[in-house]
């Protein structure tokens, strides 16, 4: 077999730590190198989510918190595909969302801002990649919300991922973007990516993944870190 | 052999498939995360209970909390513990926004020595204010030998290797802080 290293986060696309225009980096960023890693047994292996049992509904969060009706506001479809740098799906793994609602409010506690909460829509959810990598889910468009980073500042519309993969190094946190926001030209959260990472982060319209009256589809594939054996190596 | 790149990768061309950028978990992610912890009605998938019920009488706390550079406590962490010593594979999570000090807690189990190595935890730190989430181990300093010896400690300055190491405070409590910068700041590693 042969001796799989995992490849490193790709300081090209990513963000830095310290990103002053992003206020909070200022007293969170790691200021010290980070030290290299040889990866050993459990930087190569995941945990065990065998006992994940995902709700009939989690992956669809225009019905997963009805109380006395539908959620208001647009109806989208998100799907694509999970996959690593070297091109290979990747089956059964978990992605988590969550989001504000259409009025760019968060259901939790600590967001004040003065948008409506809807009483049929947490914005929680979740989903697993098919046997292709694949992954759907169906959600409410998320609104544009103020956020205290300087004055006038607004958070463009976007949607929070978590994801696993394989192993630890492929752990991967991020948020998806909508085509056409103008708000993405004025987000340092978004700026602080360097220019090859940005479109990344973008959404595709997909008028093929458009359900007819019911929803606009969006596309959003995700690229975890790869590894040294390519697909092509004789194992 | 099936050629899966160009099967796969919708309008990518060979090579040109980059990774997915990191963004900020944000100061909200309690109710998509950790939902049961921040009583939210939503089932949570993982928390800080890391062992089943029959292996309580085995189990350690980690407890510890975040800290900024001005030395103030950070109330809207995540933190994620993964384990794997070849015999125990686990995995716990835990928000620092709903102990009353702000800590984290996780109850599990120590792991044992792999190879010679010193025994660890992988931590994974997520909060607003930064951008890509921070990798970290936990060392225990009841392993004064093997933290002498493990390959991997010996690559951290010495001056800097206790940030490492949880402090033993009784009984299978262990004391591990987090200091994202400053004169402790934590050692974190590119992995």
């Amino acid at each position: 077999m042969n001796k799989i290293t995992y490849n490193q986060f790709d300081r090209e696309v990513h963000p830095p730590y310290l990103a002053p225009e992003y206020k909070s980096t200022i007293l969170r960023a790691p200021t010290k190198p980070l030290i290299f890693l040889k990866q050993s047994l459990s930087e190569l292996t995941g945990p065990v989510f065998g006992d994940f049992h995902l709700g009939e509904f989690d992956n669809d969060l225009t019905k997963n918190s009805i109380k006395n009706g539908e959620p208001l506001g647009e109806r989208i479809v998100v799907h694509g595909k999970v996959m690593n740098e070297n091109g290979q799906p990747i089956p059964n793994t978990l992605i988590e969302i969550w989001q504000a609602n259409s009025c760019g409010r968060y259901v939790h506690k600590v967001d004040q801002h003065d948008a409506p909460l809807d009483p049929n829509f947490l914005g929680a959810g979740r989903c697993m990649t098919d046997k292709d990598g694949n992954y759907k889910f169906y959600t409410i468009k998320p609104g544009a919300y103020p956020w205290g980073n300087h004055y006038n500042a607004w958070r463009p519309n976007h949607i929070h991922f978590s994801l696993f993969g394989a192993n630890i190094t492929n752990r991967l946190v991020t948020q998806m973007y909508f085509p056409g926001d103008p708000l993405l030209q004025h987000d340092p959260i978004f700026l602080c990516l360097p220019p090859k990472g940005r479109d990344l982060l973008i959404s595709k319209f997909d008028l093929g993944a458009t359900e007819p009256n019911f929803a606009l589809g969006y596309r959003f594939d995700f690229v975890l870190r790869g590894h040294n054996a390519t697909p092509f190596e004789k194992i | 052999m099936e050629n899966i790149l160009n099967k796969d990768i919708s309008s990518s061309p060979l090579g040109a498939v980059l990774q997915t950028p990191s963004q900020t978990v944000g100061p909200y992610f309690a109710y998509g995360l950790t939902p049961e912890q921040y009583l939210y009605d939503f089932k949570q998938l993982v928390g800080n209970q890391m062992l089943s019920p029959i292996e309580q009488e085995k189990a350690i706390t980690i407890i510890g909390k975040v800290y900024d550079g001005n030395g103030d406590v950070i109330p809207d962490a995540m933190i994620e513990i993964w384990q794997n010593d070849g015999e125990n594979q686990l995995f716990g999570r835990f928000g620092t926004g709903t102990d009353p000090q702000n800590r984290f807690i996780f109850s599990t189990i120590k792991p044992k020595s792999v190879d010679g190595q010193a025994p660890y935890l992988s931590v994974i730190i997520f909060m607003r204010g930064q951008l890509i989430h921070s990798y970290t181990r936990i060392y225990f300093s009841d392993e004064t030998q093997l933290n002498t010896t493990d390959e991997v400690l010996k690559t951290v300055p010495a001056e800097r290797k206790s940030t490492l190491i949880a402090k033993k405070k009784g009984i299978n409590i262990f004391e591990f802080n987090i200091n994202m910068q400053g004169e402790n700041e934590t050692v974190f590693f590119e992995i």
